[in-house]
C-alpha cells in the first residue's frame, strides 16, 4: 500500500527530520509507529499526506510515485486516505452526521448514496444514535469514534492515526483499537503513530520506531526502544 | 492590484515540487464516483456555497451591513456625480443647436453680392445653411431691440455693416475654429465672431467631470475590492479550523474557495443595490431644487434619474468587485493554511 524507499527530509532551517527512511506498509495490516517526539513521526505522516514533500529517496502509494503528483492531484491522494487526529479535528459548528459526511460531500457522491454510507459508518463506530448532536455534547471518547467514522467513511485503502488514544483511559483505547482492528481485518493498511508504550506492548503487532529521523527497529513489537 | 493577481498566490510555496519530475497522469482511477454523480454533486456544492454564504452574512448581521454600507457608499458617490453630468450634458445639448457664427461683411458689400456669398458658403463642407442680414434689416432689428432708435434716426448714415449668420452642422470645438479661420480669409469678410466660447467652456467642465468621475471610480472601486478583502481574510481566519479539516480530507483548492467567492460576491451585489437605491433616494431629495434652476435656465428637461440599465449594471458591476476582492484575499491567504499534526 504504502512504501518508502530511503526517503529522507531536510526542512529549510536545515534540520533533518528523516533519513533514509525505507520500509513497506502491506494492505490488510496494522502497524505501530514510535519514537521520541521530534524523532520524525510527524513528518512521515505529512510525507503520506504530501503534506510535505521528500528531499530525497521515493514514495510510493499503490504502486504510485508521489513525487510525480502534482498539487492539483493531492486532493485525489487524500482521500484515499482516512487520517485520524489526537485532537479529533471535529467542526463544532455542525452535526455529527454533517461532519462525518464531509468527505463524501468533497468526493461527490450522491444525496442519498451519502445517508447510507454515514449511517454505516457512524453504526460501525457505535454512534448511530447521536447524528443529531453536535460533537461538542460528545465525551471524549465518542469525538474520537465520530474522527474514525469520518475517516472511514469512503472507505480508504489507508487509515492513518496520530496518538488516537492519547487522552482517552486504557477502556477506551481498547475499543478504539477494536475499531482499528476490524478495519485491518478487512485489508485496510493501518499505521498507528503514538507514544503509549503500553498500548504497544498489549498487542504485537509490527512495531516502526524512529530516533532523530532514523529507522532503528522493525519487526515485532519484541525486544525494542529503551524508553 | 494586479500584481495580487499573478499565479503566484495560487500555489502555496510550501507545496511546491524541489526540483522537476517526472509528471503522471493520476485522476480517473482514483474516484469512485461516476461523472454524473459528480457533477450534481458540483453543482449541489455550488448550491450550497451561495446558501452558506448568504446564512453568514445574515447571522453576522451587523457587521454585514456596515461592510455593505461602506461599498454601496463608495460606489454611490460615482454613480450620483455620473447622473447628474449626464443631465447636464442633456442641457447643454439644447444649447449647442444656437451655435452660430456671425460674419460682418465690409460696409461697401452690396446686396446682391451678400447672396451671392452667402450661397456660395452654404456648401461648405461644415456648414448647415446661411441667413442673411441686410442693412436696413439689421437697422430694424436694432432699432427694434435695443431701444436706441431715436439716436440712429439722429445718424446720417446707416453705421452697420451687413451680416451672414452662419449655422455650423457641428459643434466641435475645433472644426468651428476651423470653419471661423476659413470664413476670416474670405473676401469681403471684415470680421468673423464665434458665439459660443461659453458652450466651448461648458463643454471643458463637462469632459473634466468626466475625468474626475473616471479617477473617483477607479480609486473607489479599488476601496470596494480592499473592503471585500479584509472581510473576506476575516472570514477565511475565522473558519481556518474548518478549511484545514476539508483540506485534510481531500478537498480541492476550489472546493475551499467556493464559499468565500459566493461571499464575496454576495457583498459586492447587496453593496450594488444599496448604492442604486441612496443615489435614487439623493436624487429625489435634489429633484425640486434642481428642477427649479433648470427651469430658470429656460430648459424643459426636468432631472433625469439612473438609467434603467445602470440601474441592473450597478450591482453587477459591484458584485464582479467582490468576487474579484473574495478572489485575491482566497488566493493570498488560503495557500497560508495548511494541515499541520
Amino acid at each position: 500500500m504504502i512504501q518508502f524507499d530511503r526517503v529522507s527530509k531536510r526542512y529549510p532551517n536545515g534540520k533533518d527530520a528523516l533519513s533514509k527512511v525505507s520500509f513497506t506498509l502491506p494492505a490488510g495490516q496494522l502497524t505501530f509507529l514510535t519514537g521520541h517526539s521530534g524523532a520524525g513521526k510527524s513528518t512521515l505522516l505529512k510525507l503520506i499526506m504530501m503534506i510535505e514533500r521528500p528531499t530525497q529517496g521515493q514514495l510510493f502509494m499503490d504502486g504510485q510515485n508521489l513525487n510525480g503528483f502534482g498539487n492539483r492531484h493531492i486532493p485525489l491522494l487524500r482521500r484515499k486516505i482516512g487520517m485520524v487526529h489526537q485532537n479529533h479535528q471535529l467542526l463544532f459548528d455542525r452535526s455529527v452526521f454533517d461532519n462525518v459526511a464531509l468527505p463524501l460531500i468533497i468526493a461527490g457522491y450522491a444525496r442519498a448514496d451519502i445517508g447510507k454510507r454515514v449511517r454505516a459508518a457512524l453504526d460501525k463506530v457505535g454512534l448511530l444514535d447521536k447524528e443529531r448532536l453536535n460533537p461538542i455534547m460528545l465525551s471524549g471518547g465518542e469525538q474520537q469514534r465520530v474522527g474514525i467514522a469520518r475517516a472511514v467513511v469512503n472507505k480508504p485503502p489507508l487509515l492513518l492515526a496520530d496518538e488516537p488514544t492519547g487522552n482517552l483511559d486504557p477502556a477506551l483505547s481498547e475499543e478504539i483499537m477494536d475499531l482499528f482492528h476490524d478495519f485491518a481485518r478487512v485489508g485496510v493498511a493501518v499505521l498507528i503513530a503514538t507514544h503509549d508504550l503500553s498500548l504497544i506492548a498489549r498487542y504485537n503487532h509490527r512495531l516502526l520506531t524512529l530516533r532523530e529521523g532514523r529507522l532503528i527497529h522493525d519487526g515485532d513489537e519484541g525486544g525494542t526502544h529503551g524508553g | 492590484m494586479a500584481a495580487n493577481k499573478g499565479p503566484r498566490n495560487a500555489t502555496p510555496i510550501k507545496q511546491r515540487p524541489k526540483t522537476e519530475r517526472p509528471r503522471r497522469v493520476v485522476g480517473a482511477q482514483t474516484a469512485h464516483t461516476s461523472l454524473k454523480d459528480r457533477f450534481i454533486s458540483w453543482r449541489q456544492h455550488h448550491r450550497d456555497s451561495f446558501r452558506d454564504a448568504l446564512q453568514r452574512l445574515n447571522a453576522a448581521r451587523a457587521s454585514s451591513a456596515m461592510t455593505i454600507l461602506v461599498i454601496a457608499i463608495a460606489l454611490a458617490l460615482p454613480a450620483g456625480l455620473a447622473v447628474l453630468l449626464d443631465n447636464a450634458r442633456a442641457i447643454t445639448r439644447g444649447w449647442d443647436g444656437n451655435a452660430h457664427l456671425s460674419v460682418f461683411l465690409d460696409m461697401e458689400t452690396s446686396e446682391p453680392r451678400q447672396r451671392e456669398l452667402a450661397a456660395q458658403w452654404q456648401q461648405f463642407e461644415h456648414i448647415e445653411r446661411t441667413e442673411i442680414i441686410t442693412r436696413q434689416q439689421a437697422l430694424a432689428e436694432f432699432k427694434a431691440l435695443s431701444g436706441f432708435g431715436d439716436v440712429l434716426e439722429a445718424l446720417p448714415d446707416n453705421p452697420l455693416p451687413p451680416l451672414i449668420v452662419v449655422f455650423p452642422d457641428s459643434t466641435d470645438p475645433v472644426t468651428l475654429r476651423a470653419l471661423e479661420n476659413r470664413l476670416a480669409e474670405q473676401d469681403g469678410v471684415d470680421l468673423v465672431q464665434l458665439d459660443v466660447e461659453w458652450v466651448r467652456r461648458l463643454h471643458s467642465l463637462i469632459e473634466l467631470g468626466e475625468r474626475l468621475i473616471s479617477a473617483l471610480t477607479l480609486a473607489l472601486a479599488a476601496a470596494v475590492i480592499l473592503v471585500v478583502v479584509n472581510t473576506i481574510r476575516l472570514g477565511i481566519e475565522s473558519r481556518r479550523e474548518e478549511i484545514v479539516v476539508v483540506k485534510i480530507v481531500g478537498g480541492t483548492d476550489g472546493f475551499v474557495r467556493r464559499p468565500f467567492l459566493y461571499t464575496g460576491f454576495c457583498f459586492g451585489f447587496a453593496g450594488g443595490i444599496t448604492a442604486v437605491i441612496l443615489v435614487q433616494v439623493a436624487l429625489w431629495w435634489l429633484g425640486g431644487p434642481i428642477d427649479e434652476l433648470l427651469t430658470l435656465y429656460n430648459s424643459d428637461d426636468s432631472l433625469t434619474s439612473m438609467a434603467l440599465s445602470s440601474l441592473i449594471a450597478l450591482p453587477v458591476f459591484s458584485g464582479i468587485l467582490g468576487l474579484l476582492g473574495a478572489w485575491l484575499a482566497v488566493g493570498r491567504h488560503l495557500g497560508d493554511i495548511e494541515p499541520n499534526f
